[in-house]
């Protein structure tokens, strides 16, 4: 870990909405280049990025498409820089093939998006929730991503911050997903001093050119990493390959490559997984929820505990991978679990899949363009207990 | 004494991965040799040349050349350049591709790199097909030759590759085929020294998918219609050099000019704007021992 | 009547080299049809993949341009020029 560099670091307290909270966030993690193509409501993200990184040393390009940017930072990320591109539902759905790209060439980026309504061009400036999925199994083939949900534009800056360090960690693209309301809310945004910020370095290799091999993990799970223009003549492909980066389409191959891949996030879930967990203790009910409708949820488990109800919130911060242990070991404890979505269901499926009948799952779903009533939720928690 | 040296282009080569998997009488390996020499001619640190490809028999060209090589998805090596280029300067890109990976698929990239002047060099390998995948149509396929996805012929009008690349901006750009071989080497290194979104196209033969559907015989054969039917005409206007089926082929040098970088243009407005509080782009530092 | 004289045959003080690489080769036969002085044919034999690679026909033709190896597209063949010792 390194403190991150003084120059860019918005240390202060400022008014921040969550896309310019990202930007900033990105900024202190050290990304010197973006890019971007604009699309509502992310758009801000890169328009401040636009602003900021002449003044701190970074370059953003606005490419001609996302297919475009979504391949471009990863481009810029072999050439040595941390990276970020940014966009919302339609946009996403365009950088699925390179988001597969970035996941078996192990390349570390940070994908943001800025969830809107869908599908397809739906509500451009309305929030929902309905791309968890897809930030999940959005590319085609297997693959396993780290995604963070931040619900505030503090966590905006915080969860982008820690997206970049995710990506550097573990050679791996985070997606952060936000929602339209935490990037349009406006609300207190702390920044503390460079020396205090943790920022994770890349994983320079000490290997010399005709040692390393970029897809080495070396006995572990994580390879190291290098630049393009230092000499080690490096291979890098889409296709399935080895560890010296060659073309190897056979079967063990693949599985060999696929496994560590694998690996590489689900043997390290306990310190991927980050969760809010609060009033766990005795809780007859449990509220799973994540993003903008964690904030709604918040008055209805408060509402709730007023009336009695013996209710606790585990809030997801990281979505992917997901926090099987936690919530399986809740499901034997608890009556219920209430997971309100702005989508049609989506996260609750994995808690339901999780929970595998030994408690009830009560989704609360909700087609988005605006966040949930309160009282709804309320009315759930109150028929989980019943 | 007899001293049997090493072919010279192998130092230039993945030698373990050889034979290529290109077909007898391909011409991409040609291409590749003509590159190998421009190299070796050109006195480069090859530490800073990388190379990225698309999707394709010609975008297996990175896979081979023993450089910092780049195998993208299909149609994006263009914006994987830009973004390569753009955070690590001091590198000199080249994309190696096909026609159908960079002007079907990959068309709006071509034509914004050109647009903006990036600082790449696009080698196009045009074998009038999608060779990897069958032989189906592509954007240059001429009217009337059979294709796998146009069995009773193509009937579509093409892309003259260079009149277009040229109206987009480009600053270089040039047409050879595999039959000429020094030229193509000479314009390759020449190329490689210069800044500027630099095309070059090189017409080559496709033996297993778009000769033997058309009947034109093997790549040999090919190769000698090249030198039948090419004029050599440069400083042709690029407007002028389409190409009919099986007619003659205008190849040369068409453009040579020079106009601004997208870096240098991206350095300049911002220096023009914000002054003393421009802080340009730092080339990222060397962060590993080297041998 | 004039005798015109010629001038003697200079003796050449080098000579091509080529050097195959028989099983790379897939027998395309480009080297063999541009090579400028006709010193390459391809051979009656093949290589392990079933090709007929080129065989070096007529060496004393060869003036070691390295065209053979400029228009190969497997690197398998190369040519040089060699300095013949002047004592040779």
């Amino acid at each position: 870990m390194s403190n991150a560099e003084s120059t860019g670091v918005l240390t202060g307290s400022h008014y921040l909405d969550g896309d310019h909270a990202c930007s900033e966030g990105a900024i202190a993690a050290g990304c010197r280049f973006a890019s971007g193509y604009p699309i509502t409501p992310s758009t801000e993200v890169v328009e401040r990025l636009s602003q900021r990184f002449p003044h701190v040393g970074g370059r953003f390009q606005q490419f001609e498409d996302e297919l475009a940017a979504s391949i471009a930072l990863q481009g810029a990320t072999w050439g040595g820089a941390k990276t970020i591109t940014v966009t919302s539902g339609p946009g996403f759905s365009l950088m699925m093939e390179h988001i597969g790209l970035a996941a078996i060439t192990e390349t570390p980026c940070v994908f943001v998006n800025v969830q809107r309504a869908g599908p397809s061009t739906g509500l451009p400036t309305q929030p929902a929730q309905g791309d968890m999925m897809q930030a999940r199994f959005g590319s085609h083939g297997d693959y396993r991503l780290i995604t963070v949900c931040p619900n505030s534009p503090q966590e905006s800056f915080d969860l982008t911050l820690e997206a970049f360090n995710l990506a550097e960690e573990y050679r791996v693209p985070v997606i952060v997903m936000l929602d339209e309301v935490v990037g349009h809310m406006t609300e207190k945004v702390v920044i503390p001093p460079a020396e205090k910020l943790k920022v994770t370095e890349r994983r320079w290799t000490t290997k010399k050119p005709g040692e390393y091999k970029p897809f080495d993990a070396n006995g572990g799970l994580v390879p190291d990493m290098v630049k393009a223009g230092d000499g080690y003549r490096i291979h890098v492909t889409g296709l399935t390959h080895d560890e010296r980066g060659y073309p190897n389409m056979t079967v063990p191959a693949h599985e060999k490559m696929q496994m560590r891949l694998t690996d590489k996030i689900l043997k390290n879930v306990d310190k991927i997984v980050r969760f809010d967990a609060q009033d766990l203790d005795g809780a007859e009910v449990v509220v799973v929820s994540y993003g903008i409708t964690s904030r709604i949820a918040q008055k209805a488990i408060a509402d709730a505990r007023q009336q009695g109800i013996r209710v606790g919130s585990f809030r997801l911060i990281t979505a992917w991978p997901f926090p099987e242990k936690q919530i399986a070991e809740l499901s034997k404890k608890v009556k219920a679990f209430v997971v309100p979505e702005l989508n049609l269901g989506q996260m609750v499926l994995e808690v339901e899949r999780i929970a595998n009948g030994r408690c009830r799952t009560i989704p609360v779903p909700h087609v988005g363009g605006t966040v949930h009533d309160p009282s709804v939720i309320l009315k759930k928690i109150q028929e989980a207990v019943r | 004494m007899t001293i049997v040296r090493e072919n010279p282009v192998e130092k230039y080569l993945r030698m373990e991965r050889m034979p290529s998997i290109w077909c007898p009488g391909c011409g991409i390996g040609t291409t590749v040799n003509c590159f190998a020499r421009a190299l070796d001619g050109s006195g480069f640190d090859l530490d800073k040349v990388a190379i990225v490809s698309g999707i394709g028999c010609t975008g297996r060209v990175a896979g081979y050349l023993k450089l910092d090589s780049f195998h993208t998805t299909h149609g994006r090596a263009i914006p994987f350049a830009t973004g390569l280029k753009l955070a690590n300067p001091e590198l000199k890109v080249v994309v190696y591709s096909g026609d159908g990976d960079l002007s079907a698929i990959g068309g709006n990239h071509l034509f914004h790199a050109a647009r903006r002047n990036a600082d790449l060099l696009v080698v196009c390998v045009n074998n009038f097909t999608y060779g990897m995948t069958g032989g189906q149509v592509t954007p240059t396929t001429p009217y009337p030759a059979i294709a796998s996805t146009t069995p009773y012929g193509a009937y579509e009008e093409t892309f003259n590759l260079p009149g277009v690349v040229a109206a987009a901006g480009a600053t270089f750009v040039a047409r050879w085929t595999a039959y000429h071989v020094k030229q193509l080497a000479k314009t390759m290194g020449e190329a490689l020294g210069k800044k500027g979104f630099r095309f070059i196209e090189i017409i080559a033969p496709c033996p297993t998918l778009y000769l033997r559907r058309n009947r034109l015989g093997e790549g040999l054969e090919e190769m000698k219609y090249y030198q039948e039917k090419s004029v050599i005409k440069n400083g042709a206007d690029p407007k002028d050099v389409a190409i009919d089926y099986r007619e003659e082929i205008i190849v040369g040098k068409f453009v040579d000019v020079e106009r601004p970088t997208l870096e240098e243009a991206m350095e300049k407005r911002m220096g023009e704007a914000l002054g003393a509080k421009y802080v340009p782009y730092k080339q990222p530092g060397k962060m590993s021992p080297r041998a | 009547m004039t005798t015109a004289t010629k001038p003697a045959a200079k003796k050449k003080n080098f000579r091509g080299v080529v050097v195959i690489k028989h099983e790379q080769c897939k027998g395309c036969g480009f080297c063999v049809e541009f090579c400028p002085l006709g010193a390459l044919a391809l051979d009656k034999g093949y290589n392990a993949k079933g090709y007929h690679p080129p065989h070096f026909a007529k060496p004393e033709l060869c003036n070691g341009c390295d065209m053979c190896g400029l228009y190969c597209p497997d690197f398998a063949i190369f040519g040089y020029r060699e300095k013949l010792d002047d004592a040779a």
